[in-house]
């Protein structure tokens, strides 16, 4: 007779086995039981958010800076509602989150009963995979291979709803690895073969005008892919470029590094992706903030895709080779591969790709992240600049929240390290960047932990500072104030005749005292020549604080790539927006 | 600038539609239903019949057959993201027009109408496999199995001679020869 266990207990077990060492939540009736067993279990410790949300996210920032599967505890009802943001946020970008929701006895569903919801129905369009447990002798199966599926293949959230009884109940535990295997299908990696290798390698000779065109993948393939990526790119000499959410993954700061690409790239990133004649996008989606107009996208060049989803392929833009496969597998047998037969390519190719690196130098000296200056008010793009400055000799964790200083951020902060960049793309989620913070800081305790945010969207999570103050995590919320929904009100400008409809908050705390009042620091910095003493003083103090950035009201984000239009057709600031681009461009001063 | 007022870009390509049959082996277990139609609505995918049961009772598999409409990227789409969840095993996908596999619909009619009426509407019905299931003097149940535009036309053939209540199932589907999907 096996030992048996209560169904909380498995709960604990399963996570203990799967070595997790944090858990984000926030309590309920529904889940009580397991909040119970928690005392007995002393390697995991909870972090209690103050909202599910938060609790999401900030199991989101954790664990897309320390690449482990983050753990989120949530009640029934309104505990699972409240987590579904922070679980379609994790599905679009791609985030290993395991989320275990209370749910209400199994004798009362269907009932509508005290918080009870449809938990499973609810997040199953924005879950990889999802379960309802009715048995605790099924519970460890189906918790360690939801940690399985969280994790395998593409990453992404999964959640096991457990009732009140089968917490109580007892079952038996096993711990069974790899389940999943014996069905592939696409749900995770198939093998590389070499005729594919030699094909991308023949490609890669052939071109004259290639360009590399990284994304979150490289990232979610762990660091070893990073350093094989700069090994690729450094055998070819070729020109790369990344997606908001493959910052990091290349050296930022790499003369072979042309910028973030996209509808706020940089116009040497965009330009180059509009005339090669190789596309390379490793890890890569091919979404449409990146492509911009489908029809006019890239149009000359022959296009190479990996991806470790098979349905990425060919879902937005036709390919000329796709290759199925983890990115640093790839990578590893690539670089492998193409070191047998070409020992002196960088050298012999500099000639055939020399034409290529002219052109690209002569887009970059438009210099499309340039903007004016001012000695009176801080620009938000100086502000972000000079936060790089101050904080690039530190190991510095950056989380943003969603909006134009979230842009700036991406732009004008400069990543050497993967993992470093923690921001809400697919989905654009507000409030994002102050929880996910949270939970960074927690996987990197004693690292600096930044927030690049907007006023409007912190206000969105603003309660988490309490998590930050409570844990003594010391993250910095570095709020860029215009007081404007920035984005909004840039697109209100731009498409919408200036009619600024709701995009202004007429009231807003006074981020000093709030800082005050949640037991952190408030700074306040309204000039550019008070900014870089601030900085340092938000930088020195070891409690977590609001830093108010004061910045200019009325500043929009350039370059940009206006809706409709392909890549070669860039606004590079405000005097392009009454013409069209034309070839020699407007340099911004 | 020409302004478009939407931060997306206008649809642009539309390719050829064309009528496809999916057919998706599924562990019948809570809920995978709803995941599979799940899936079609919220891509946005057409689902234009649907028939699912187990079909191993031991292994406890379901089939599920479903007729849809849609360019071949969106054919393509349809097949990727279906093998992505988890409970699917396989799935197979059929032209409408490939004549290597048959399909067939059932349809139970019921008409209220006299014996000459009756007598009618069977031969009318006969090349389509016609069973009485029921039959009075003033009604009777017929079934039929056939081709989805096979039964739309007798719908319309049956409706003079006194066609009250059109029951019919989504289609299914089987390859010819002695192949399997695998």
């Amino acid at each position: 007779m096996p030992k048996l266990f209560t169904g909380a207990e498995i709960v604990f077990k399963c996570l203990e086995d799967q070595k997790a060492e944090y858990i984000f939540g926030y309590p309920g009736g529904a889940v009580l039981p397991i909040y119970d067993e928690l005392k007995n279990h002393k390697s995991i410790k909870h972090i209690l958010a103050r909202h599910e949300q938060g609790a999401g996210h900030a199991a989101e920032g954790y664990a897309r800076s320390s690449g482990k599967p983050g753990i989120l505890l949530v009640t029934s009802g309104p505990g699972a509602t409240n987590a579904v943001t922070a679980l379609t946020d994790a599905y679009m970008d791609s985030v290993p989150l395991v989320c275990i929701s209370g749910q209400v006895p199994t004798h009362l569903i269907g009932t509508d009963a005290f918080q009870e919801c449809d938990t499973t129905g609810i997040t199953r369009p924005c879950t990889k995979h999802n379960w309802l447990v009715k048995d605790a002798n099924d519970l460890a199966e189906v918790i360690h291979l939801a940690f399985e599926v969280a994790t395998t293949g593409r990453p992404g959230p999964v959640l096991v709803d457990i009732p009140k009884d089968i917490q109580f109940k007892k079952g038996k535990y096993k711990f069974i690895k790899k389940k999943l295997t014996k069905k592939l299908n696409g749900k995770s990696s198939n093998k590389i073969n070499k005729k594919d290798l030699d094909n991308f390698i023949n490609m890669m000779k052939q071109s004259s005008k290639p360009i590399f065109y990284t994304g979150g993948g490289v990232i979610n393939s762990g660091p070893e892919a990073s350093e094989n990526l700069k090994e690729l790119i450094s055998l070819t000499g070729f020109p790369v470029t990344s997606t908001l959410q493959g910052l990091g993954a290349y050296p930022g700061d790499d003369p072979l590094f042309l910028g973030m690409l996209g509808m706020h790239g940089t116009y040497e990133a965009n330009n180059a992706m509009h005339d090669c004649d190789l596309m390379i996008n490793i890890g890569a989606r091919f979404d449409d903030r990146i492509t911009g107009k489908i029809d006019e996208f890239s149009p000359k060049s022959k296009k190479i895709h990996i991806d470790i989803d098979p349905s990425s392929v060919g879902k937005n833009v036709k390919v000329d080779l796709a290759i199925i496969s983890d990115v640093n597998e790839l990578l590893k047998n690539l670089i492998k591969r193409f070191k047998e037969n070409n020992k002196n390519f960088l050298e012999s190719n500099k000639q055939k790709t020399s034409k290529w690196w002219n052109q690209i130098e002569k887009w970059r000296q438009k210099k499309s992240l340039n903007f004016i200056n001012s000695e009176t008010t801080i620009k938000p793009q100086h502000a972000v600049q000079r936060l790089y400055e101050l904080t690039k000799n530190k190991d510095t964790f950056i989380t943003t929240e969603v909006g134009q200083h979230q842009m700036w951020a991406a732009q004008h902060y400069k990543f050497n390290k993967p993992n470093r960049w923690m921001t809400s793309g697919g989905l654009g989620t507000m409030g994002y960047g102050l929880p996910a913070a949270v939970g960074v800081q927690v996987a990197h305790p004693g690292k600096l932990v930044i927030d690049i945010a907007g006023e409007a969207s912190v206000l969105m999570t603003i309660q988490e500072m309490s998590t930050a103050v409570q844990y003594r995590l010391p993250i910095k919320i570095f709020i860029l104030n215009n007081e404007y929904m920035g984005m909004v009100r840039q697109w209100q400008e731009l498409l919408h005749d200036k009619n600024y409809s709701e995009s202004y908050s007429e009231a807003l705390p006074d981020f000093v005292k709030l800082a005050e009042a949640y037991g952190c620091i408030g700074i306040r910095a309204s000039k550019p020549s008070e900014l870089d003493q601030k900085i340092k003083e938000m930088i020195n103090v070891d409690k977590p604080v609001i830093f108010d950035c004061v910045v200019d009201k009325e500043e929009n984000c350039y370059p940009m790539i206006p809706s409709g239009k392909p890549h070669n057709q860039m606004l590079l600031g405000p005097q392009d927006e009454k013409e069209e681009v034309s070839d020699e461009g407007k340099i911004l001063v | 600038m020409n302004k478009s007022k939407s931060a997306y870009s206008e649809p642009t390509k539309f390719g050829k539609k064309e009528h496809h049959v999916i057919v998706v082996w599924v562990d019948n277990e809570a809920g995978v239903l709803a995941r599979v139609v799940g899936l079609f609505s919220g891509r946005g995918y057409n689902i234009d019949s649907l028939a699912v049961a187990e079909v191993d009772k031991k292994k406890h598999l379901s089939r599920i057959t479903i007729v849809t409409i849609g360019t071949p990227e969106v054919i393509e789409q349809i097949k990727l993201q279906l093998k992505k969840l988890i409970p699917v095993h396989k799935v197979a996908d059929f032209s409408i027009q490939d004549p290597k596999i048959l399909f067939k619909e059932l349809a139970l009619f019921k008409l209220v109408a006299n014996l000459k009426k009756q007598e009618k509407a069977k031969k009318i019905c006969k090349k389509f496999n016609v069973v009485v299931l029921d039959k009075s003097k003033k009604s009777f149940v017929i079934q039929v199995t056939a081709l989805r535009r096979e039964i739309d036309k007798l719908i319309e053939i049956l409706k003079p001679l006194g066609l009250v209540s059109t029951s019919r199932t989504g289609a299914v589907a089987m390859t010819r020869g002695p192949e399997i999907f695998k």
